[in-house]
């Protein structure tokens, strides 16, 4: 009945009353694509091998309907498909074969997994009659990645194909997002049934989003309107939830100071009067300072993360703790809070605007300004306006702000270089902010600016990257070659991994063991895969050389030789308080 | 909130899969918490699973585990539960020589006096099985060692709350 080569339909009447449903036979990998497409995905990232072959070869047939990205490494598929799922806000979608090719994919993995990017990752598997006998290529992928996916399954059959991804997709999506992975053996790609998709939308012992009290909303909103001192810290759960315009109406009405974690970057206008800045280890001065004087902290869709709090025992200690947050799990985790509202963010700040109280905290709001005032003569200054000789990683970013009027998309990657570009880009829209935050994965940036460039070729997306991380990832520039995808990267190039410098400087009395990096020409490397490329050394170079990269139609490689030793300041020592924050 | 260390069951309802033991563990594992005994099992309802696990924590920890288990996608609830809170047995068998039960009167009336009861005798050997608190076990283990055990095993606790557990009212809510 299954001829294997010709596929088959035919008419069966399911349900006499409704219509007939078709039959339709067709392989688990022909099933694998079908599902893509039934869940609106136009763009994949991802590497051939043995193992997902079955799937390449309907993945060659469906070409027109799904545009396959071959990265140069699945550690480039999982970030690119990252920053396709960071600037969107749909899916990310990557896809490898089994033993290597899906250990590559799990540094991305774990990246999205502790920044709640949805990502739906597709390995494909030893066929099952070798399962767990060390065949070629075969790793138990469930098993390694289990603790860094929000879910994860194994399928060996091809009936259980569409069901696996249906809930794969819900799951990615749904409450706090977060990493997938669904492992197929090849002998289900190969086999062939009756194929039909339905979307799932509920998994019985799994609840997205608890449901919200309204009592915690009034208790919360009592706080608020009882406060004097009342302060919001902000973290990517307003993103997620769509909540920037909720958010800018709570902070307008109450007049509420507001800063952000890393990922929150962009919620709200970089310009806005009541946009205190970042907080954290090298956020800014006054959110970190003025965190241990607030009365009221009102944390939205933030976890409290160790680079946000620095030394719990002495975080808010004076405070009231509300806390707005999805994942019931964050809450006390770190910081005992005295109101919890579980729930979307959208949601509970729609319930509480009407309840809040018009404030305006004058004096309070005056504090803010005082330290930021502090912050601009000791740091802000000399990193924006520098006199010395030598370009600031500041003055770069600056720069790039005023050609690309706050409206870029700015794709970091990680250590010195997005510390600055964090604190001093100027972000007009929301979701212009994407980076590696709780992992830290260096080599992040340039495939994730690839799959954010493909997801919002509308938007001018910028990478900006250290020459450490750069050299990470740097196959990638195959990709964007390839795939013609027009993405700006900037390499600010200290010849340092300059962070760990920074810390050895500080804290281990200038031992640079193994930070100082003798790199290659960037320039020949980026000219080796055609594109367009330029170097600056100098001050007087700069505007033009980064107005000819913003004017370029494709892609444009950018780099900035920027002061050696440079460091990022203010900054909070490991394991130190908040108000601690040192400037120099 | 007791921040002393003492013994609490956690009761887990779940999805019956394959790789949630892995999930489970790995949650304990992060935080350095060492297992003292872990049962799964079939729950009062069809088709869910049950995992009894006891550890030994703070209250202000367990609390923090707790979240994190039931974050699991199939994981449907988990409670935590104090000695006074459970109504709870383990069991053991031993494997003796069957010499001793005629060489040895004592050991008849050891076996009486524990509660414990024969399983099987052949010529070679006889076992003994016996279910109660850790610490009648460990006291039977102690009264028998000194005739020589050729086996023992000794399971994990299960247990049964005081507390009522609406899993099934629960799954409604999900699914409503």
């Amino acid at each position: 009945m299954h001829n294997k080569n010709k596929k088959m339909e035919t008419q069966t009447i399911k349900n006499k009353k409704t219509a007939t449903k078709v039959t339709e036979i067709i392989s688990g990998s022909e099933a694998v694509v079908r599902c893509l497409i039934a869940e609106d995905v136009k763009i994949i990232y991802g590497y051939p091998g043995g193992a997902i072959m079955p799937v390449y070869d309907e993945l060659y047939k469906y070409r027109d309907k799904i545009h396959h990205v071959l990265t140069r490494h699945e550690q480039g598929a999982t970030h690119s498909a990252q920053g396709f799922a960071r600037i969107s806000g749909k899916v990310g979608v990557a896809i490898a074969t089994s033993g290597p090719g899906a250990t590559n994919l799990i540094t991305g993995i774990a990246d999205a997994q502790i920044d709640s990017t949805p990502l739906v990752c597709i390995t494909g598997q030893v066929p099952s009659h070798l399962l767990g006998s060390d065949a070629f290529q075969e790793t138990d992928i469930v098993g390694i990645s289990t603790p860094v996916t929000k879910w994860n399954c194994q399928v060996t059959r091809a009936v259980d194909i569409p069901a696996a991804l249906a809930k794969a997709f819900y799951i990615a999506r749904s409450g706090r997002p977060g990493p997938v992975l669904v492992d197929i053996t090849k002998d289900a790609q190969f086999e062939e049934f009756d194929f039909s998709y339905e979307k799932c939308t509920k998994v019985r012992s799994y609840l997205p989003v608890p449901k919200t009290d309204i009592a915690t909303i009034e208790a919360a909103a009592k706080l608020i309107n009882e406060a004097k001192k009342p302060f919001i810290i902000w973290g990517q759960g307003i993103i997620l939830s769509e909540a920037e315009l909720q958010l800018k109406a709570v902070v307008e009405k109450a007049g509420i100071p507001a800063a952000w974690t890393i990922l929150g970057a962009s919620a709200l206008p970089t310009s806005h009067p009541l946009n205190v800045g970042m907080l954290g280890m090298h956020g800014n001065y006054a959110p970190n300072k003025l965190t241990n004087e607030c009365d009221v902290l009102i944390a939205i869709g933030m976890r409290f993360d160790d680079r946000v709090t620095g030394s719990l025992s002495t975080y808010a200690k004076q405070a009231k703790v509300i806390h707005f947050e999805i994942d019931a799990a964050e809450v006390d985790k770190n910081v005992k809070t005295d109101v919890a509202v579980l729930g979307d963010a959208k949601a509970s700040l729609e319930l509480l605007l009407p309840l809040l109280n018009e404030n305006s905290h004058p004096e309070w709001h005056q504090q803010f300004k005082d330290l930021y005032a502090i912050e601009y003569e000791k740091v802000i200054k000399g990193d924006l306006h520098p006199t010395k000789e030598g370009l600031t990683m500041g003055e770069v970013i600056k720069e790039i702000n005023i050609q690309s009027k706050g409206e870029a998309a700015i794709v970091t990657d990680v250590g010195q270089h997005q510390m600055i570009a964090c604190r001093y880009a100027e972000f007009n829209k929301t979701k212009s902010n994407i980076t590696s935050g709780g992992l830290g994965t260096m080599g992040f940036g340039l495939p994730a600016a690839i799959g954010a460039k493909m997801a919002a070729p509308e938007r001018e997306v910028v990478s900006i990257s250290g020459d450490g991380g750069y050299q990470m990832t740097i196959q990638e520039l195959g990709t964007i070659f390839q795939q013609k995808t027009a993405v700006k990267m900037v390499v600010l190039n200290n010849e340092f991994l300059g962070m760990v410098r920074q810390w050895q400087q500080l804290f281990f009395d200038k031992r640079y063991a193994s930070t100082e990096m003798v790199n290659p020409n960037f320039v020949a490397i980026a000219e080796a895969y055609y594109l367009k490329a330029r170097k600056v050394t100098k001050r007087e170079d700069l505007k033009e050389a980064v107005a000819e990269m913003m004017a370029s139609k494709e892609a444009y490689f950018l780099e900035v030789v920027v002061e050696k030793e440079g460091n990022v300041f203010p900054m909070i020592p490991s394991g130190a308080s908040v108000s601690e924050i040192r400037l120099e | 909130m007791s921040t002393e260390k003492q013994l609490y069951t956690v009761s887990i309802y779940t999805e019956n899969n394959i790789g949630l033991l892995n999930r489970i563990s790995a949650i304990f594992q992060r935080r350095h918490i060492n297992i003292e005994s872990l049962n799964t099992s079939s729950s009062e309802i069809e088709g869910v699973s049950k995992f009894t696990i006891v550890v030994n924590m703070t209250e202000v920890n367990i609390k923090k585990i707790i979240g994190q288990i039931e974050k699991q996608v199939e994981v449907i609830k988990a409670y935590y539960h104090n000695d006074d809170e459970t109504i709870y047995q383990e069991s053991c068998i031993f494997k003796m020589k069957s010499d001793l039960l005629f060489d040895e009167r004592q050991i008849q009336n050891i076996i009486k006096e524990s509660n414990a009861r024969i399983v099987t005798v052949n010529k070679e050997f006889f076992v003994i099985e016996k279910s109660g608190k850790k610490e009648e076990i460990e006291l039977l283990y102690r009264e028998l060692r000194g005739f020589g055990i050729m086996q023992f095993t000794r399971s994990g606790r299960i247990a049964v709350t005081k507390e009522e557990m609406k899993i099934s009212i629960l799954l409604e809510t999900y699914n409503n």
